[in-house]
């Protein structure tokens, strides 16, 4: 029962404190310079009676292009607005009036967890829902694979939420997220470092990726999306930016679900048994 | 739910001692609180009051010891729902309306629809928050904000509670309406540990102080009794001799004299007739004998020393 309590109240604290509508309007905007954009493609395509082909590829590759700034704002989004929830109430104090009550520890930690994955899971379904929209409209294209896409998406975003709730239970609220963006940063950069070790075929350096991965799994399930949501020409082609070289495998996919789970219990661990 | 054998005890310690980063918070507190009585807690500032307290109701594990409230350990969270508490540094979601915060904190407590609909509007009224029910708490002033804390933690119709400072903030009315409803809680039976710096406070409404220094518990005494056996009597007289006042070292070993004031510290009030009759018989002329009450403050500074805290 305590689990729903604070799942909903983080949830309502999220839009009472204007962060979900916030985020939303900056999606919306988002969405509106990206329609333009493809907007402005779709009638250059017209006029240059390009192939229809060659057509479809570009546009998948602008939806890919669309779905990689929506996992970058839904990075940015989980880490900054599940920061403070933790390790700033501890801080303040606000968390005595609720850890007194009859309610089991663990299930204030986890209800405000469920709060924050259920925005989440909001603002992830608005944005690749608003995306392929967009495209559709323009031009007549979604993601491929859009629901493995997007529930990738999400787990990378739920890998992030229990990291950081996790360094919260530890740290202050500025150690916290700078911990969660470093650490983030770190598997961004590894993915980049794989990529380029598989096109220039040096193994250590995909192992470098692959370790970087191990430690923060969230940008090798971003890469994984990309692949389930790009035509699977692109992929085989090699023809998109976004195309992944070095595809991050189903066990790593399972790595991340147990990662998640880990950074979650940890956070449970620490926060039922430190001092408030 | 089964009950320790002291359940007759609202709270209970043996020997809890809290250490953080090797510094000694609480050394060795042992302390009973019978039911239904209204407990004070003094001592100076970095005494060990608020961890005690904190340890009392699991936001604060102790180190060694054991502690009890309501005849179950404290680790034990279902005994919470006949807990109440105000905390000293009172910080809520500030976005919550008064009447939204109530509402929260009464289902946290397992409270049912129906009971909220009423006991809310009841402690908002008692509180004297009624017209500002639907303001966010980022709205109220810190008076304000003291107020609601005070009606939360009473929301449960608590069997024990823990007031850390409730009169911070609050104006003259807002104090009496806290020791008003203190006395309430404690006629309808409920214990109330009280942790004040304002003496006055806590010598109007306590029952029995302990007093804590150095995260021990110096001394426990009844308020009222303790008074009793101290007292210290001013009296007005001339004709007073050096050899007179030495003559009063046989009742009191703390007799000043300045002017035409006498001022003896007796250990009973009973005393006071005699000294008066040897003083007459001495040649003294007295015009005025006032047995004073030996008053929480100079006990307290007594106990504690006068250097305070931290």
């Amino acid at each position: 029962m305590g689990v729903w309590i604070m799942a909903g109240v983080t949830f309502r604290e999220a839009a009472r404190k204007k962060m979900l509508w916030m985020a939303l309007g900056a999606g919306g905007a988002f969405l509106i310079l990206f329609g333009t954009g493809l907007h402005f493609q779709a009638k250059d395509f017209a006029a240059r009676a390009m192939s229809p082909v060659l057509r479809r590829e570009i546009s998948f590759t602008m939806v890919t292009m669309g779905l990689y700034a929506v996992d970058l704002l839904t990075v940015l989004m989980t880490i900054l607005t599940s920061v403070d929830t933790l390790s700033g109430e501890i801080a303040s104090g606000t968390i005595q009036a609720i850890a007194t009550k009859p309610v089991p520890r663990w299930q204030v930690l986890v209800g405000k967890w469920f709060g924050f994955v259920g925005m989440l899971t909001a603002y992830i379904a608005i944005m690749v829902v608003g995306v392929n929209s967009v495209t559709y409209a323009m031009a007549g294209v979604t993601a491929h694979h859009l629901i493995p896409g997007f529930l990738l998406i999400w787990m990378e975003s739920i890998v992030l939420l229990s990291v950081t709730f996790a360094f919260g239970t530890y740290f202050s609220t500025l150690t916290s997220g700078v911990l969660a963006l470093g650490l983030h940063g770190l598997a961004f950069l590894g993915g980049w470092i794989e990529q380029a070790g598989a096109i220039s075929q040096t193994p250590s350096a995909v192992k470098v990726g692959i370790i970087a991965s191990l430690l923060m799994p969230s940008e090798a399930l971003w890469r994984r999306a990309a692949f389930e949501m790009q035509s699977p020409l692109a992929n085989a082609m090699r023809m998109s930016p976004f195309g992944t070289l070095s595809v991050p495998s189903m066990s790593m996919v399972v790595y991340a679900g147990l990662y998640l789970a880990i950074a979650l219990a940890l956070a449970i661990r620490r926060f039922s048994q430190q001092d408030l | 739910m089964q009950m320790s054998r002291f359940s007759n005890l609202a709270i209970r310690t043996r020997g809890l001692r809290k250490v953080f980063r090797g510094q000694v918070a609480v050394r060795n507190l042992t302390l009973d609180v019978p039911r239904g009585e209204v407990f004070g807690f003094l001592g100076p500032n970095g005494a060990g009051k608020s961890t005690s307290v904190k340890m009392l109701l699991g936001l604060v594990f102790p180190t060694s010891g054991e502690a009890e409230i309501l005849g179950r350990p404290v680790c034990d969270v279902t005994v919470r729902r006949k807990v109440g508490f105000l905390p000293e540094h009172f910080r809520f979601y500030d976005w919550l309306t008064a009447t939204e915060l109530l509402k929260l904190h009464g289902r946290l407590y397992g409270m049912s629809r129906t009971r909220l609909l009423e006991r809310v509007p009841a402690l908002l009224e008692l509180v004297g928050l009624t017209p500002h029910r639907d303001k966010c708490l980022r709205d109220f002033s810190k008076g304000m904000l003291q107020r609601i804390g005070l009606a939360q933690a009473l929301l449960n119709e608590p069997d024990l509670i823990f007031l850390d400072e409730p009169t911070s903030g609050l104006d003259p009315i807002g104090r009496r309406l806290v020791r008003d409803i203190i006395k309430a809680q404690r006629d309808r039976g409920a214990t109330v540990l009280l942790n004040s710096h304002l003496l006055g406070e806590v010598e109007a409404t306590c029952d029995r102080v302990a007093f804590i220094k150095d995260g021990e518990v110096v001394e426990t005494r009844e308020l009222n009794a303790g008074a009793e056996e101290q007292v210290t009597v001013s009296i007005r007289a001339r004709n007073v001799t050096a050899q007179v006042v030495g003559g009063l070292a046989r009742w009191t070993s703390a007799a000043r004299s300045e002017a035409d004031r006498l001022t003896l510290t007796l250990t009973s009030s009973d005393l006071v007739p005699e000294i008066v009759r040897y003083l007459v018989a001495q040649g003294a002329d007295v015009y005025e004998v006032t047995p004073q009450r030996l008053s929480l403050e100079e006990r307290f500074l007594e106990i504690v020393g006068s250097d305070g805290g931290l």
